[in-house]
């Protein structure tokens, strides 16, 4: 393979991961607050078709991925309300909003189907970084949303890790219970976790929809909510984990795509089902390994907290 | 007893759940997503009252319609017994979507390519076929599920994406019916391979397999050591430990047996239906049968009611589809009554009063 066809696959690897590393951090958040959201692909879907709805008719991205940020927001919020105050099944209730927004999108997009997007976002090679050789066109010449999760992934990382608000939102998906006699309001930070994580859901599904294709299809999430769901528990629950895990996943993506157009022999359908066979095989080992570390979810996730039962 | 956040009510766990909650819930979800559905379709300019009446109207108004309604009925019945099944012992099989393109898959290579030709092996080895390789499909996902305990809501969905692009790879390519235009079909199945249709409807035999198992199902989970063990185990697994329940079998077997039930609505929708392998040929069966189940609590028996009613409901959202209300508002009023019930299981098991004006405390 030469060298520019790997720097290439290398380039889409990351822009193709983007939106399943929004996403996914996401995800951490509100995993590490105790909620499981399986609602992920839904709120990406919202995000994905309001962005690009917002987008078209005022072609500007920007003012898109605002509205989709919210509208993943507005998602979540519904689950929050379901999980944290009416203490819900979390996993059907994550079901259900990715039902709704499968639905929702469809029906809300059904008039925008295929429209090519005016002003996407543009690629913009950032000064001298980008002239690097190999590392410059991979990781530097790109749209300012990858620019952008570039910032997000140290600073989620610093924000969990090393600080006091990040060690009660530690807390609460830890043990709840604990955290709320010293003094965390458990309620309040679920629901702001939860509704964060949705909005970076509504980004990720923006970027599809900005970005990467860019134009509305129905379900054009294509199982990338599901993916980033998997891949916080292959991250261990870690932004810095996330953030390679997601560009080995938009690699798998990029070269399955590649392949295809390299005429390889394989049939495309076989080519397609790459990603989700990689994601079942991915998940078994990093399940195995788990826990053979003892590395565990937090301890309270998928648990409704109950301040009666304490 | 928790203070709801901005209001003065306060939520209190009851002693025992309200018996006519299990009823009431379900009922007043339906009209709320109904209601907000009409709301959506008012907000974009549309007159809701005459579209909900010709959906109504065209599901159950007219023998026709009704027995479209009962054709629909049938795979999302199949489908949720065996969604439900895995979701007593809390094994979330979301799957069923693939399981049921898999039955479909092996049901038509015994309709078209067994090596022995057809005859009247036929039915009985596609419902065979179709049963297995739905069941070893689900199994894929039981077995690493059962030894590492690998989250099976993400696997299961995934296979759905594998099953749905192997049978696009057959339609479109090796199984292509060479006299099809180049469409993506197989060829038609033969007739040894076609199930009996009631009359001149399109109900087929597919319906008493559905009744049949509903009972057997039944009988199954309520009356046997095995049923008891699945709702011991999904209950509570230390529970099911000390029983000396071994759950990993269970987990193996009730996956298997749930992906079989979903394999062999893969079988009865190409056997009774399409009579050949094509794509799209579950419309998201293996989804509404998640919501099926939930609604229903699980009983087999209600499962039959509650895909009666979302028969229609699917039937009367092909009907409005012609007057420009996309597919998609079903499933949105879907996943809003799965909100609705979610909430409303509130009401079954708490009670919601007003807080003393005094007690400003939210313990």
């Amino acid at each position: 393979m030469s060298q520019e066809i790997f720097v290439a696959i290398l380039a889409t690897a990351i822009t193709a991961g983007t939106p399943i590393l929004y996403a996914a951090l996401g995800e951490v958040l509100a995993e590490r607050s105790g909620i499981l959201n399986l609602g992920v692909e839904g709120m990406m879907l919202v995000g994905a078709v309001s962005g690009f709805i917002c987008a078209y008719e005022t072609a500007n991205p920007w003012y898109g991925l605002v509205v989709a940020m919210l509208a993943g927001g507005m998602m979540a919020l519904v689950h929050a309300f379901l999980t944290v105050t009416l203490r819900a099944n979390q996993v059907v209730s994550g079901l259900a909003l990715t039902m709704f927004g499968i639905g929702l999108s469809g029906y809300l997009g059904q008039s925008y189907v295929g429209l090519p997007l005016p002003a996407p976002f543009k690629i913009i090679p950032l000064p001298a970084l980008s002239d690097i050789p190999v590392l410059g066109p991979v990781f530097f010449n790109h749209d300012p949303v990858v620019y952008l999760s570039y910032l997000l992934v140290p600073m989620l990382w610093f924000y969990i890790f090393h600080t006091r608000a990040g060690l009660q939102l530690r807390a609460v998906g830890e043990n709840p219970a604990a955290a709320d006699s010293m003094g965390i309001n458990v309620f309040r930070a679920r629901y702001f976790y939860v509704i964060v994580g949705g909005m970076l859901a509504g980004i990720g599904g923006a970027y599809l929809s900005l970005y990467y294709v860019p134009s509305w299809m129905d379900n054009m999430i294509a199982g990338r909510g599901w993916i980033a769901v998997a891949l916080v528990i292959f991250a261990t629950w870690n932004p810095a984990n996330a953030l390679w895990g997601s560009y080995l996943f938009g690699g798998i993506d990029a070269l399955g795509f590649r392949l295809q157009t390299l005429n390889v022999t394989v049939s495309p359908y076989f080519l397609k089902m790459l990603p989700y066979i990689f994601t079942i095989l991915v998940l078994i080992l990093v399940t195995k390994r788990n826990l053979a570390g003892r590395i565990g979810s937090p301890q309270a996730l998928g648990l409704p907290y109950d301040r009666e039962e304490r | 007893m928790i203070k709801l956040p901005g209001t003065n009510l306060l939520i209190e766990k009851k002693l025992s759940p309200d018996p006519a909650a299990f009823f009431v819930v379900p009922v007043i979800s339906i009209l709320l997503a109904l209601l907000v559905g009409a709301f959506s379709l008012a907000l974009s300019g549309r007159d809701y009252q005459q579209i909900y009446a010709t959906m109504f109207s065209g599901a159950f108004g007219s023998t026709y319609g009704l027995s479209e309604t009962i054709v629909k009925t049938i795979p999302l019945t199949i489908t949720s017994l065996g969604i439900a099944l895995a979701f007593r012992m809390q094994l979330w099989n979301i799957g069923g979507e693939g399981q049921i393109y898999m039955g479909a898959f092996a049901a038509t290579w015994a309709a078209l390519f067994f090596p022995v030709g057809t005859g009247w092996w036929t039915m009985p080895c596609m419902i065979l076929l179709g049963m297995l390789a739905g069941g070893l499909w689900a199994l894929l996902t039981a077995i690493p599920r059962a030894i590492w305990g690998v989250n099976e809501i993400i696997t299961t969905l995934m296979m759905n994406y594998v099953a749905i692009f192997w049978v696009n790879y057959l339609v479109y390519g090796p199984w292509k019916d060479p006299q099809g235009y180049n469409f993506p079909l197989t060829a038609t199945f033969p007739p040894e391979a076609i199930l009996p249709t009631l009359g001149v409807s399109r109900i087929h035999f597919g319906l008493f397999l559905g009744l049949l198992l509903t009972v057997l199902m039944y009988a199954v989970v309520q009356h046997t050591r095995w049923g008891y063990e699945i709702k011991v185990t999904g209950e509570s697994v230390s529970a099911a430990r000390y029983a000396g329940i071994n759950s990993k079998r269970n987990i193996l077997l009730v996956m298997f047996f749930s992906g079989a039930i979903c394999g062999l609505t893969g079988m009865t929708e190409v056997s009774g239906i399409a009579y050949r392998l094509q794509p799209g040929l579950s419309t998201g069966y293996g989804f509404t049968a998640i919501i099926i189940a939930w609604l229903a609590r699980l009983n087999p028996f209600a499962i039959v009611l509650v895909s009666f009613l979302f028969g229609g409901l699917q039937v009367g959202g092909y009907i409005v589809q012609t007057s420009g209300i996309p597919s998609s508002m079903v499933t949105m009023l879907q996943g809003l009554l799965l909100f609705f019930v979610l909430g409303g299981e509130l009401l079954t098991y708490y009670k919601i009063s007003k807080a003393p004006a005094s007690s400003g405390q939210d313990t």
